[in-house]
């Protein structure tokens, strides 16, 4: 990131969301502001109705806020065209999804480089950055598989490969461990681990509260507000 | 997203649901043979008749003589004998008409040709020897009668294979005699064969000196009249200065106006206009309905890109979200429904082709398929892909990412 924003990679500034249903107003979130400095691991808690979707969905810059200032490394986002804002997020973000979200007639690596192929990349290179990330997060020898023929963990780190595949600023994960067991929860976790460790940032909405305690920080949210900022772990 | 990439995720996409595509190529497969085949149909019949009017010779003006008013009776084209030699003659008068290199004045009549035990009716044409490059044809076998032969009426005839099959069978007929309403002629000559006009066979004809004709063979008494008068032009650029030369100088020794010529010239192109104008609305007719069938299929293509979006809406969601915008979703779609046009438009060129051989043999009539009917065809397979593209692919591209998401 440049010197000169510091370390933050993202910031919220009384970031607000409301949804017209008819001629009622719901209020999705209500002046949210938090930072997230570079290297971070973030988990963001709550029940469901709480918000953290809609949280996510501005994070991920997939929703714009209705109101308040969102700044992802260093470039404010708010007021962004969608063309705009799909760059955004093939350049910036890397998205984790509850169902996977693998193209199930692509092999693995042409899944992995699904987004190279919107940033322009040559296609020589895709395959290479791709099996690189599969390689990165043990699925070297999985290239060619389709995700049909992958168990549910695996198809996740081929999901997590290709979040990982644009060396994005944030990788956004949103109840990564929902549709897994406990062993593949346990592996995807330790993978998350490991990734922060080599210094990605990473933001993960869940409502387990041992998958949050993996983080480094939590964010709770209820109400479309944040409760209180609770460190947990070797501490950020 | 580069336009391979972009085809390649098309064309995964159409072959991921192989059934449902090729029953939607098929609405447009169907409608592209039938345009290709009705316009093949028409243009067919159009090319036969201007073989058959071309069979006439090139460059030629017809002048037939106008109809005849009898005690109110009005008799059809070419009753009245108002064309004679005298016209003959002065349009052959450089001065009156330089843009006319020959020509051939025909009298015609049905007759009974005896050649010893047999007999045969065909046409029998009284002319000029110049009839022969006028009518651009040639002699297979003998020769053709001679300017002096003509000039001493005398008794010599050239004859058409079919009529020299009909009254000799296979000896060679030059030499032979025929009789024509009692008067004895030597076969001097075979004519080529280039089969049927579009009103008779023209290989079945007695050609005689037109001297010999008014002498021998006409009742009326006046010798002078022809049914048929073919004038050559000089060129085919000279064709219409010809026609109007030759016009405006029948007009003036008939001494009537334009409203009231006793004659008409035609040219093998008003012929052909004439003969093909009822194929023409026939094929336009037909055509018109093929066309229909494609857009029939147009709309069954968008109605499966409809679907398509609609079963896909995950899968935009997830482009979306890896960073598709929403121009490169709109062409990702157009570029399926295109690809989908265009296969249609290949097989039904196929199908086309495979008609066009196959049919003349069922129905007896040509089928020409011109190339630019084909590609045309192929293009406005391709323009209806896309254009049946345009609405869902722009909905694919206004689809919202997180809605496209959440959707299950």
């Amino acid at each position: 990131m440049s010197a000169s924003w510091g370390s933050q990679i993202l910031r919220l500034t009384e970031v607000s969301k409301t949804y017209a249903t008819g001629s009622l107003e719901v209020a999705a979130l209500r002046e949210v502001s938090f930072t997230v400095e570079a290297g971070e691991y973030l988990a963001i808690m709550g029940p469901s109705g709480s918000g953290k979707s809609t949280l996510m969905h501005i994070l991920g810059c997939l929703d714009v806020p209705t109101s308040g200032v969102y700044e992802l490394a260093g470039q404010d986002v708010t007021g962004l065209s969608e063309a705009e804002l799909a760059e955004i997020r093939n350049a910036r973000i890397g998205f984790v999804f509850q169902q996977f979200n693998l193209l199930p007639t692509l092999s693995a690596w042409r899944n992995v480089a699904l987004p190279l192929c919107y940033s322009g990349t040559p296609a020589a290179e895709r395959r290479e950055r791709a099996v690189a990330a599969l390689e990165r997060v043990g699925l070297g020898d999985r290239i060619d598989h389709r995700p049909g023929e992958l168990s549910g963990g695996q198809q996740q780190r081929v999901a997590i490969a290709r979040a990982l595949v644009t060396d994005p600023s944030l990788l956004l994960a949103d109840e990564p461990t929902g549709n897994l067991d406990s062993a593949s929860t346990e592996d995807v976790l330790r993978l998350l681990d490991e990734l922060n460790d080599s210094g990605r940032t990473i933001a993960l909405i869940t409502h387990e509260a041992d998958v949050a305690a993996r983080a480094r920080r939590t964010l709770r949210i209820r109400d479309g507000r944040l409760e209180d900022l609770v460190t947990s772990g070797v501490g950020a | 997203m580069s336009w391979s990439e972009t085809l390649r995720t098309a064309l995964e996409a159409i072959s991921a649901r192989r059934l449902r595509s090729v029953l939607t190529t098929l609405g447009i497969l169907i409608g592209i043979a039938a345009v290709m085949l009705t316009v093949g149909l028409g243009q067919g019949a159009q090319q036969t008749v201007r073989d058959q009017i071309g069979k006439l010779g090139s460059n030629l003006l017809i002048v037939s003589p106008g109809s005849s008013t009898t005690s109110g009776l009005r008799g059809g084209r070419g009753s009245a004998s108002t064309l004679t030699t005298r016209d003959a003659t002065m349009l052959s008068d450089p001065s009156v008409a330089p843009d006319i290199a020959a020509l051939a004045p025909v009298s015609t009549s049905s007759q009974s040709v005896v050649a010893g035990t047999t007999n045969w009716t065909t046409q029998v044409v009284g002319t000029t020897p110049s009839w022969f490059p006028v009518r651009s044809r040639t002699t297979t076998d003998g020769r053709f009668f001679t300017s002096a032969e003509e000039s001493a009426a005398a008794q010599v005839a050239v004859i058409g294979t079919t009529t020299a099959t009909e009254l000799f069978g296979r000896r060679s007929p030059v030499g032979q005699t025929i009789t024509i309403d009692g008067s004895a002629y030597s076969v001097i000559g075979v004519l080529d064969s280039i089969g049927s006009s579009t009103t008779s066979d023209e290989d079945d004809t007695v050609v005689i000196p037109g001297t010999t004709y008014a002498a021998r063979l006409t009742s009326t008494g006046n010798a002078a009249s022809i049914s048929t008068l073919y004038l050559k032009a000089t060129s085919q650029q000279s064709l219409s200065a010809a026609y109007q030369e030759a016009h405006a100088a029948l007009l003036v020794s008939h001494g009537v106006t334009a409203a009231s010529a006793d004659f008409t010239i035609a040219s093998q192109e008003s012929l052909v206009a004439t003969a093909t104008s009822t194929d023409r609305t026939l094929t336009i007719l037909l055509a018109g309905i093929a066309a229909i069938s494609l857009l029939v299929g147009g709309i069954g293509v968008m109605n499966i890109m409809l679907v398509s979006v609609t079963e896909r809406i995950r899968e935009i969601g997830l482009r979306k979200a890896l960073g598709a915008t929403p121009r490169a979703v709109r062409r990702q779609f157009l570029t399926e429904a295109s690809a989908l046009g265009l296969a249609g438009g290949v097989l039904g060129l196929a199908l086309g082709y495979a008609g066009a051989r196959l049919l003349p043999s069922l129905i007896d009539q040509p089928v020409t398929i011109e190339p630019y009917v084909a590609a045309g065809a192929l293009l406005i397979s391709v323009a209806i892909g896309i254009g049946a593209g345009v609405y869902p692919a722009t909905r694919a591209a206004r689809l919202a990412p997180i809605d496209a998401l959440r959707s299950e």
